[in-house]
């Protein structure tokens, strides 16, 4: 934890391209632990062959209050990994350290690296830029949060904020990320409509939409299917598997079925520290560690 | 109560539970009479106060009271001048005190950090919004008219006037901009933007309503405002128009009328409130019920404005 | 994969270029915004700032404690008397009248709006109430004197046409919509389940607002009376229009009498050279003026604050 506080964020760590990084320059310790827990599995089935990103001894500070502890896993490129654990874990906490929203409140305080690949840039460092950082990592959020402008200004708006002023680029980028979201064919006659006349579902499906259409390289799922009904949250879930071709996802869920059914790949937290990661499959049915156990079977959470 | 008469106290009896109730019934229903009849007499009043004006200023009504000059025979005096006058301080008004106060209200919403430099800037705003208003005329009178050398100009008075209501627009702005979910502003910060697009592309456009109520409530306000401009010495007495702002030279607009010597609506009004002769309370009324009206007028746009605004942006 | 991953290398650059344009134009921007901020700090330094050096002048010229205890207040006669008595008897009996109006009056309305009218009513009363706060003080002034003090003299035939009595009470009419509204705030913040409370036990309505509602908003109604009283002090038109300009060191509300803010129109009316002591009193006059306002203005908002971390 100290090397890497002590050796992020100078400005050429940034910018290293991936060949000069790999013999283990700092962050320190990010090439040894890489494939930690799936690769020890002798199984195999779903080994990491490769990380979008590695989390390395991640510490989160509100002010003197310590929410994460020590946080360290790798998360496979293209891939679905599940965070769950009881509320107040730190799972959302940790969620919103990959894209820098806790920098928009005072007295926050990050440790340790994120590093992305093939970039290796450290996420967390402080010579990193918060913005560029949420320019290239998307997020969805808890209750579908559409802007109250029309379905195709929602989704053109990361576009626009780039400095995409072409028409035709726009509209074809925008029906990407909607046919993406699977959504284009229920608003393609409607998309100068309101974005707040679309169901629950349908909002949180151009939520999703919104955040595509930058091709983001990390897409960040904070509950996405606690304010819907279970129908659409189908349809979500759906949504979030057929992703998996395009981006790395990673999703907060509480919901432990939900988990089992989309990831492939899920961490247990409690408390603001990591109890356990491994293969979804594995955490479901033969967990190796009691309190993984015990809150999957329901004995507390 | 026959057949136990010592066992149950009176308090407990069943039928005298039923008469207190009935007189206690009878207290909220004597209530609810004075509560209706306070506030309808307050409405009531506000319905006189208009007719008297109106009623008082029925016989000077009429195409000339707008055309004409003041003048020492009551039934041939206007308000010309003192119409002009507010027209034009209150554009000096609302271009200072809009963007300023707007800017300001951005700035300690979105921007400022919770520290004790914010904290005076807070603490400023809300005791401004306390200080009579005259006190500001005598600010003005100090500062703009003999410091800055405006002299009593239309300048003067609309700067003054601005520095009025800026609390207003600025406590207005604050509360529309407060109401846009913050989950609406971390959609946006999540692709990326920055402060500044995030208050533009969003907080801005969905707090519109908010913001133009507090700027219509804000110079309906300082429409009326008569203590301050008073204090900075509005005359009275104008027989002539401030220079014109638009000329027939190039570059067509002048900004002279600036600095020119100016009265206004309830500059006018109070003139002719104090006169002795009975014969210019009828002017008075006049103007109080022109002053009124649009007081009135702006504060239904107001309202109007408000509620539209709500009715389209439900979160 | 790897030419998507050559298109994300040279749009990454010109994602950071856009990126540090777009960051300089929000640091240019935050630099508006907050000197926008500070024009409020630097309208309350330049008032303390006139205000005390201008009343400096005042009190070379004339001595505290003639200021603080003599009874006359004359500046502009040749026999010249500076004692502010006169004018703060006014402003307080003034004062006093409109709080005997405004202060029962605004808070029935209040109690009737919060915890018996439905919401419909209030929501239509609310805002025409808000109305009256907005009519211009010239024209409640002409109210006044053009009616009230007619119908005064009714009551009272000795009352002068000038009379602290019709400016005090229409004063009380025009704070009525602001004690009510605040007080109104006050008492529908006090959360339902006090009130339930009560009516579990079998209160009724008025029993429940006077008992439970009205005591757990007691800091905001104190609070809504205070402001109101900071209102009236600092009225103007009004008391110019109706009350008479004449300092008169009187609590009788049916004289006549100058309160602080007529004596300050009064003088401004005339035509004094700027840097006589005529001209420098208005400014001691509003001195004291900004001091009884600010006085009860902290103790108003600190009532507020209070009452808005109760619940």
């Amino acid at each position: 934890m100290i090397e890497t506080t002590s050796t992020r964020g100078t400005p050429e760590s940034i910018l290293r391209n991936e060949e000069s990084a790999r013999p283990g320059q700092p962050p320190a310790g990010a090439a040894a632990p890489r494939l930690n827990i799936a690769v020890d599995d002798t199984r195999q089935t779903k080994a990491i062959t490769s990380v979008k990103a590695q989390v390395d001894n991640v510490n989160f500070y509100y002010g003197q209050n310590r929410a994460l502890k020590n946080l360290s896993i790798p998360i496979a490129d293209k891939q679905v990994t599940a965070l769950i654990g009881p509320s107040g874990c730190g799972k959302s906490t940790f969620l919103r350290c990959f894209n820098r929203m806790h920098d928009l409140q005072p007295d926050t305080r990050y440790e340790g690296s994120i590093t992305l690949h093939p970039d290796n840039i450290n996420l967390i460092g402080p010579g990193i830029d918060p913005i560029e950082v949420r320019m290239r990592i998307g997020m969805v959020f808890q209750k579908p949060n559409p802007f109250p402008k029309t379905i195709f200004e929602n989704v053109a708006y990361g576009l626009r904020l780039r400095g995409v002023r072409n028409r035709a680029t726009l509209a074809e980028e925008v029906e990407k990320a909607l046919r993406g979201a699977a959504l284009w064919d229920e608003v393609k006659d409607r998309l100068q409509d309101s974005a707040l006349a679309l169901s629950g579902g349908q909002m949180q499906r151009l939520c999703i939409a919104r955040a595509l259409a930058t091709t983001p390289e990390i897409l960040l799922f904070d509950e996405p299917t606690s304010a819907l009904d279970p129908i659409a949250t189908a349809k979500i879930e759906e949504l979030i598997s057929t992703l998996r071709d395009q981006v790395t996802v990673l999703i907060v869920t509480h919901n432990m079925q939900q988990a089992a059914r989309v990831s492939d790949y899920t961490a247990f937290m409690y408390l603001g520290e990591l109890i356990e990661f491994d293969e979804a499959a594995k955490i479901f049915t033969n967990p190796s560690k009691k309190a993984t156990e015990d809150y999957i079977t329901g004995r507390y959470g | 109560m026959a057949t136990l008469p010592n066992a149950v106290p009176d308090y407990l009896n069943p039928d005298s539970i039923r008469t207190g109730l009935t007189r206690r019934k009878l207290l909220d229903q004597v209530f609810v009479i004075v509560g209706l009849v306070l506030m309808f007499a307050c409405l009531g009043i506000l319905a006189i106060l208009f007719m008297n004006l109106v009623l008082d200023g029925s016989e000077r009504f009429g195409w000339d009271f707008f055309t004409n000059f003041p003048s020492r025979r009551a039934e041939r005096a206007g308000i010309l001048g003192a119409w002009v006058g507010t027209s034009l301080i209150m554009l000096v008004t609302a271009f200072c005190a809009v963007p300023v106060g707007v800017a300001a209200a951005i700035y300690l919403e979105e921007y400022a950090p919770k520290n004790w430099f914010t904290a005076v800037i807070e603490i400023n705003v809300t005791n401004l919004a306390g200080v009579p208003s005259i006190v500001y005329g005598l600010l003005a009178l100090g500062l703009f008219v003999y410091q800055f050398g405006l002299g009593q100009s239309i300048a003067a008075a609309g700067l003054t006037l601005a520095l009025l209501i800026l609390p207003i627009v600025i406590v207005a702005t604050r509360e529309s901009i407060r109401a846009v979910p913050k989950s609406i502003r971390e959609a946006a910060y999540g692709l990326g933007a920055t402060r500044w697009e995030v208050t533009k592309d969003h907080v801005l456009p969905y707090s519109t309503g908010g913001i133009l109520t507090g700027m219509i409530l804000g110079l309906s306000r300082a429409i009326g405002e008569t203590a301050p401009i008073i204090t900075i010495g509005a005359l009275s007495f104008i027989a002539f128009l401030p220079s014109s702002p638009i000329t027939s030279e190039f570059p067509f607009i002048s900004f002279k009328w600036l600095n020119d010597p100016f009265t206004a609506m309830p500059i006018q009004m109070f003139n002719w409130v104090s006169r002795p002769d009975q014969a210019f309370q009828a002017n008075a009324a006049a103007a109080g019920a022109i002053l009124l009206g649009m007081t009135l007028l702006m504060n239904a746009v107001a309202i109007w404005i408000r509620y539209r605004f709500r009715k389209k942006i439900n979160w | 994969m790897a030419s998507t991953a050559a298109t994300t290398k040279s749009s990454d650059l010109v994602l950071r270029s856009g990126l540090r344009y777009r960051k300089i134009r929000d640091r240019i921007i935050e630099t508006f915004l907050l000197a926008a901020g500070l024009v409020a700090v630097f309208t309350t330094i330049a008032i303390v700032v006139i205000l005390l050096t201008e009343s400096s002048a005042f009190f070379e010229h004339v001595s505290l404690k003639d200021f603080l205890t003599d009874t006359m207040w004359t500046p502009l006669f040749a026999d010249a008397h500076y004692g502010i008595l006169p004018l703060v008897a006014g402003t307080l009996t003034t004062t006093m009248v409109a709080l005997i109006v405004a202060v029962p009056v605004g808070t029935i309305i209040a109690i009737y709006l919060s915890e018996f009218a439905s919401h419909r009513l209030r929501e239509t009363v609310k805002p025409i109430l808000e109305l009256l706060g907005a009519v211009p003080t010239v024209v409640y002034g002409y109210f006044a004197l053009t009616a009230v003090t007619p119908l005064l003299q009714l009551i009272f035939p000795e009352l002068p046409g000038f009379n602290m009595l019709s400016a005090g009470l229409v004063i009380g009419l025009m704070i009525v919509p602001y004690v009510a509204s605040v007080s109104e705030d006050a008492m529908r913040s006090v959360p339902r389940y006090m009130r339930e409370g009560s009516y579990a036990m079998g209160a009724t309505r008025l029993q429940t607002a006077l008992r439970v509602v009205v005591p757990g908003a007691f800091s905001g109604l104190a609070a809504a009376f205070i402001l109101g009283i900071s209102r009236a002090v600092g009225e103007t038109m009004v008391v110019a229009i109706a009350a008479g300009m004449q300092p008169n060191f009187t609590f009788d509300p049916r004289e006549q009498a100058a309160t602080i803010t007529a004596y300050i129109v009064q003088v401004s009316l005339g035509d004094l050279p700027h840097g006589s002591i005529g001209y420098q009193s208005i400014f001691a006059a509003g001195l004291v003026l900004m001091l009884i306002t600010l006085i009860f203005n902290v103790i108003g908002f600190s009532l507020t604050r209070k009452f808005r971390e109760a619940y």
